[in-house]
């Protein structure tokens, strides 16, 4: 019997079998958390009775959730995370140097594909972009990790997920996984792997390809796997900060099922609130008002995101009365948009550009929504006060249609602005 | 020996999500006492200060889903709630209710015949809840043997304690 991605990249990590519903103890190549989760850990790991981390090259802290510090009390949080990593010798950024931790490890090759990664963050399931089997826990788990430098995971079945066909300009990866979402729903591929396929990803940007697995654990999943191709191994390889042995799936894998979407036929799509399952075509939600819109987070804040969203902005304005927020995910992308332009393009358009950080996306500052507003965001949740007041509301969408909904200052289809 | 845990049934519906638990913006603080203070309160505004010690909180599918954010069972025992019986778990708050020490049962019978108000009486160690007013008695089926053992050491941190003091003297 052959292996999925899932297995096969636990099985490399460890002693057992690692077959599916196995419980097994399994080496970890990186571990980190962020400002909110570092401090628990440390603490953890203190109770622990661990004195120093088992690798200061694989473990790190990233200040990003509420930094540049929003109040005090952050200011205080981010102080116990940079005390306690400056205290390990371990990895650390600080504010200027960092970025939203899924965007910046990947670009920064510290997350490689083969790799098993844990992280304190749901989100650390964005590096399955590469071929990482990469999972989020919680704080005491990844103290655990950072002292033995392995954790325990049970081998999860997978879910293969087929995208077939040509991709039209404006679909991008988001549109791609919401339409999963909507189809499998938020406990879709609870306690599973997905592992994706298919014709299309092989011209998909690997900046789409972070968006669909960023949000593999909306539909509840451990991880969400691409099998590395050579655009992801070349990512990979410009970037790696140490050898890594990529995985591949065997081609007798057994999946659980398999779910098939034809992208040519697919059109923009929207999670109306407040569950990221709620997912319906953009032309088909009735065009509702819109207070604010935000681009940017871990699944949506990279190149190809910023450069969808200045494509439909150029020498258009956003309209009266909508706030539009754009945030670069980390300082390669923020740069790289200076250089091309595209941050000129928002100001131009009376948008906001901020420095680096979650921010927005759950409601930590420079963007929280009040009682009776509605945001279009690129991020990943819509839960019920997310981004701020718990009678706000929050759509998710696409760079692409974030763009167009905050010209039109509704909920807009891309190429109903393009036209 | 664990000991029975009793109190009154708080009722949620599938998908509690740990922004509900406990919502972002109150993430500066890991005081469990703190935290407790706003659990559920984007849910139901009164739920901390009406919630009594040993109450328990009864959901449907998915409870803890969306992020890592180990505070969720952190509040949930903070506002003094004994354990949380539900239909099913979101997989990283089933591994933080148990690094935490919150009791978690999974019980999708249980789950699905309680009120809101019902008394009702968990006995870990037989793995039974009993729910007092309907008198209906339903079973929960045991954790796998290694998480069983994880329990039995006291969580993780006693667990990983174990294995450096092991490391140190290999």
């Amino acid at each position: 019997m052959g292996r999925t991605m899932a297995s096969a990249i636990i099985a490399s990590h460890s002693a057992s079998e690692a077959r599916e519903g196995e419980i097994c103890k399994v080496r970890v190549d990186f571990a980190f958390a962020n400002d909110i989760t570092t401090p628990p850990a440390a603490a953890s790991f203190a109770e622990m009775g661990a004195e120093r981390v088992f690798d200061r090259e694989r473990c790190a802290v990233l200040p990003d959730h509420f930094t540049p510090n929003r109040d005090i009390a952050s200011a205080e949080q981010a102080k116990r995370g940079r005390e306690f990593a400056l205290s390990q010798g371990m990895l650390y950024w600080e504010v200027g140097r960092v970025g939203v931790e899924h965007a910046f490890l990947p670009e920064s090759g510290y997350i490689l594909p083969g790799d098993v990664v844990v992280g304190a963050d749901s989100h650390t399931c964005t590096g399955g972009a590469l071929g990482a089997f990469a999972t989020g826990m919680g704080s005491t788990d990844l103290a655990a990790a950072w002292a033995l430098g392995e954790t325990w995971l049970k081998v999860p079945p997978t879910i293969r997920v087929r995208f077939e066909g040509e991709r039209p300009q404006w679909i991008t990866g988001k549109d791609m996984i919401l339409s999963l979402l909507g189809r499998i729903g938020v406990q879709g591929a609870r306690y599973m792997a997905l592992e994706f396929a298919g014709d299309a990803l092989a011209s998909l940007p690997v900046d789409d390809r972070f968006t669909i697995a960023n949000m593999a654990v909306e539909a509840g999943a451990k991880a969400g796997l691409f099998p590395p191709d050579d655009a992801a191994l070349s990512y990979a390889k410009s970037r790696a900060k140490r050898p890594f042995e990529p995985v591949w799936p065997d081609k007798d894998a057994p999946y659980l099922r398999t779910e098939v979407f034809d992208v040519g036929a697919m059109s923009p799509v929207a999670a109306l609130p407040h569950s990221p399952d709620n997912v319906r075509p953009v032309r088909e939600c009735g065009s509702p008002r819109i207070d604010q819109v935000f681009i940017g987070s871990c699944t949506n804040g990279r190149l190809e995101d910023i450069a969808a969203a200045a494509r439909i902005m150029k020498g258009r304005r956003v309209a009266d009365g909508v706030r539009c927020i754009v945030i670069p995910a980390s300082y390669e992308v923020y740069n790289r948009a200076m250089d091309l332009g595209y941050l000129r393009v928002f100001t131009d358009a009376g948008a906001v550009v901020c420095t680096p950080t979650c921010g927005p996306c759950l409601g930590g500052h420079t963007g929280v929504l009040a009682a009776g507003e509605r945001c279009v965001s690129t991020s990943n949740r819509n839960f019920t006060g997310r981004m701020g007041s718990p009678k706000s509301e929050v759509i998710l969408a696409s760079p692409l249609t974030a763009a167009a909904s905050a010209i039109a200052g509704r909920l807009t289809d891309p190429r109903d602005v393009e036209a | 020996m664990e000991k029975l845990l009793m109190g009154r049934a708080w009722v949620f519906g599938d998908d509690v999500d740990t922004d509900l638990i406990i919502p972002a913006r109150r993430l500066v603080s890991g005081d469990e006492s703190v935290l407790g203070r706003y659990c559920m309160e984007d849910a139901d505004p009164e739920f901390a200060a009406r919630v009594s010690p040993g109450d328990i909180i009864v959901a449907g599918e998915n409870f803890g889903c969306g992020s890592s954010r180990e505070h969720a069972p952190l509040a949930i025992r903070g506002a003094g709630c004994s354990c949380v019986i539900a239909s099913s778990f979101a997989r990283i708050f089933f591994r933080n209710a148990i690094n935490t020490g919150l009791p978690i049962f999974e019980c999708p019978e249980a789950a699905a015949s309680a009120r809101e108000g019902d008394e009702i009486e968990v006995d870990p160690a037989a793995g039974v809840i009993v729910n007092r007013r309907s008198g209906g008695t339903y079973p929960v089926a045991p954790f796998p043997p290694f998480l069983q053992e994880l329990v039995r050491r006291g969580g993780l941190a006693p667990y990983v304690r174990e294995e450096l003091a092991r490391r140190r003297q290999a």
